[in-house]
């Protein structure tokens, strides 16, 4: 690094690091852990209005936090490039949202095959026509299959300690695949809240490129010529078997980070009130919400647990089958119109009649507490006041 | 204790051994099985495979075959000791993990896209991964469980394998000396008698005349050659 730092663990960083309280936007909390990660290299196109992470990335960098800075063509260039860069065993930091993700998917879901270690944002907004800025976190549905550690973040200190997290993460020699962090723009990315920082003095050990599930290529030390990727670049000639084995070995690799999301983030899911009859379940800012939404609850002494879900990928089904086990409704609120969340825990329960297809928003709606507290007094059996009345 | 991960064969599809719910073992234990277990235990069940089983055979990795950092001269030298003490064991190395064409020579080289071609054309039933970078190595280890029955030992410099039978992690020179020491123990206990001898020559590798060897007898291996550290070449492509 071009500045002096104090180079630490993240279990340090996170974990016992003192901190300070600042009154910040999301998009700056993701740069501010950017700028405590030791990046070597920032890669995007930062399209305006994505949202300003990459904008203050870029302010980052020419204060020297970061080595370099590479402004692509568009996403799928962004992507690509990221794939190339972290041959050469850099940490690598990018982010994008909305269209820009689609645009660059591609790439992306072809990262975790290539054993890339990186850390993705991804600010979400409305991606389908008419085309809006609005937030809409529709687009994680197409991270979900890609084979990309995704974690969903509900505030702006959720998004500072979750992109940290993620860099040490990715490095994993038994992981070693994207992480993204997601969560919602303008909600989380535009509006200030309180976070508590580390110090900026205060940086990330910096990656060892060798120790890794594949070869670094540095062509200066051996084994470097081995072609890291040898049989994608020479497919014809590969085995199906392999192809199949190297998809199931993306897979475990997304599996097996579920223990560092304990070790760092304190586990997949955090529970209120776990002998609840009713719960309601979120990830992401509806997370937020659902969290006063309890609060209400409590206040009228009404039996509603709360689950807020961190990881969406490893998705946490035994921790939630669990916390669900005695639950006779689970209302699921979302920022979307498909509602993935609630697809992913109906798959998860034994159970799935108890789950209640949200209240959804999208197009860049808000999601008011009122929404989820009449859903919450259906399902208690209670009369409820409608918004619309 | 009952095994969650077993020799093949195990079919045409295989499932993985984290999606059957294995999960690596802590630092200072390692997999037996798909179990966690003490390490002594599992190098223990490991030698009496290599030592009773047919054609013991260990496979170096790239990370072992050259010399380019600082522990790795002592660690492969500590595996031609493990190597010597099994008996009629065999040495067979994963260079590198380009797909061979138009096929492999199974005698000379295993490779991660059809690692079970070489265990079944040498009917190889007990066999050692050492400096297989991990991607590749779950790959093998798999491939192998799917489609032979051949008893698979992982011996991993980071965190071991859950895919094969034993997994010992955080492996180096000193600890490939404790297993051939393990090994040499269980030899003894089992009654094998055996003079410590190194594997035969590699029959299908061509005599290297390291006078007259240039750069063009690798052929397709060009691009592999490494210079010594320190060295300087100035006569390039």
């Amino acid at each position: 690094m071009s500045l002096n730092k104090t180079l630490v663990s993240m279990e340090y960083l996170l974990k016992e690091a003192p901190r300070e309280k600042h009154f910040i936007t999301g998009a700056q909390a993701m740069a501010e852990a950017v700028k405590r990660a030791s990046v070597d290299m920032a890669i995007a196109y930062p399209i305006t209005p994505q949202s300003e992470v990459m904008h203050l990335v870029g302010d980052i960098y020419a204060q020297g936090h970061i080595k370099e800075y590479y402004r692509a063509e568009e996403e799928l260039g962004t992507m690509s490039a990221i794939a190339g860069a972290a041959r050469a065993g850099v940490r690598l930091f990018t982010a994008t949202s909305g269209p820009g993700l689609l645009r660059g998917l591609e790439a992306i879901v072809s990262w975790p095959g290539h054993r890339v270690p990186c850390v993705l944002g991804v600010l979400t907004r409305v991606v389908n026509a008419p085309l809006s800025i609005q937030p809409d976190n529709i687009e994680m549905a197409y991270l979900l299959h890609s084979g990309v550690v995704l974690l969903h973040a509900e505030n702006q200190q959720d998004t500072f300690d979750m992109t940290l997290a993620a860099f040490a993460i990715t490095e994993k020699v038994d992981v070693y695949i994207p992480v993204a962090v997601a969560t919602e723009g303008f909600f989380v990315t535009h509006a200030k809240g309180y976070v508590d920082m580390t110090s900026e003095e205060l940086a990330f050990n910096e990656p060892d490129p060798y120790a890794a599930p594949v070869p670094a290529m540095d062509n200066e030390v051996p084994p470097a010529r081995i072609q890291r990727d040898a049989p994608v670049q020479k497919s014809n000639f590969m085995s199906y078997l392999i192809h199949s084995v190297w998809q199931q070995e993306i897979w475990d690799s997304n599996k097996r980070a579920m223990k560092y999301i304990y070790q760092y983030l304190g586990g997949p899911i955090e529970v209120q009130n776990p002998d609840a009859d009713v719960f309601v379940l979120a990830s992401g800012c509806a997370a937020a919400q659902a969290r006063e939404a309890h609060r209400y609850a409590q206040e009228e002494e009404l039996s509603v647990g709360f689950i807020k879900v961190r990881a969406i990928r490893p998705f946490p089904k035994e921790e939630i089958r669990a916390a669900l086990k005695n639950a006779k409704k689970v209302i699921i609120p979302e920022h979307n119109i498909i509602g993935w969340l609630a697809t992913e825990v109906k798959a998860a329960i034994p159970n799935s009649g108890i789950v209640v297809d949200g209240p959804r928003v999208y197009g860049g709606m808000t999601l008011p507490v009122e929404l989820i507290m009449e859903q919450v007094y259906m399902a208690l059996g209670m009369k409820s006041e409608t918004l619309q009345a | 204790m009952s095994k969650k991960i077993t020799v093949g064969p195990v079919g045409y599809m295989p499932q993985s051994a984290p999606s059957m719910g294995v999960e690596l073992s802590p630092e200072g234990k390692a997999l037996l099985y798909g179990n966690i277990v003490e390490e002594e235990e599992a190098m223990r069940d490991a030698a009496k495979a290599l030592l009773t089983m047919a054609n013991p055979t260990i496979f170096p990795g790239p990370q072992v075959l050259w010399d380019w950092k600082d522990d790795v001269a002592e660690k492969s030298a500590a595996i031609l000791e493990l190597a010597s003490e099994i008996p009629n064991c065999k040495i067979i190395p994963m260079p590198d993990y380009r797909p061979k064409y138009p096929k492999i020579d199974a005698e000379a080289e295993i490779n991660p896209n059809h690692p079970n071609l070489t265990i079944l054309h040498n009917k190889i039933k007990a066999a050692v991964f050492i400096g297989v970078h991990c991607h590749y190595a779950n790959l093998s280890l798999r491939m192998i469980r799917a489609g032979t029955d051949c008893y698979t030992i992982a011996m991993c410099a980071f965190m071991g394998h859950e895919e094969a039978m034993a997994s010992i992690r955080d492996v180096h020179a000193e600890d490939v000396l404790r297993f051939r020491d393990i090994l040499v123990q269980v030899r003894n206990e089992l009654g094998i008698e055996w003079t410590a001898k190194m594997p035969p020559e590699n029959p299908s590798l061509p005599k290297e005349d390291w006078g007259t060897l240039t750069p063009a007898d690798y052929g397709e291996y060009r691009s592999l050659l490494m210079s010594k550290k320190g060295e300087h070449i100035a006569d390039v492509e």
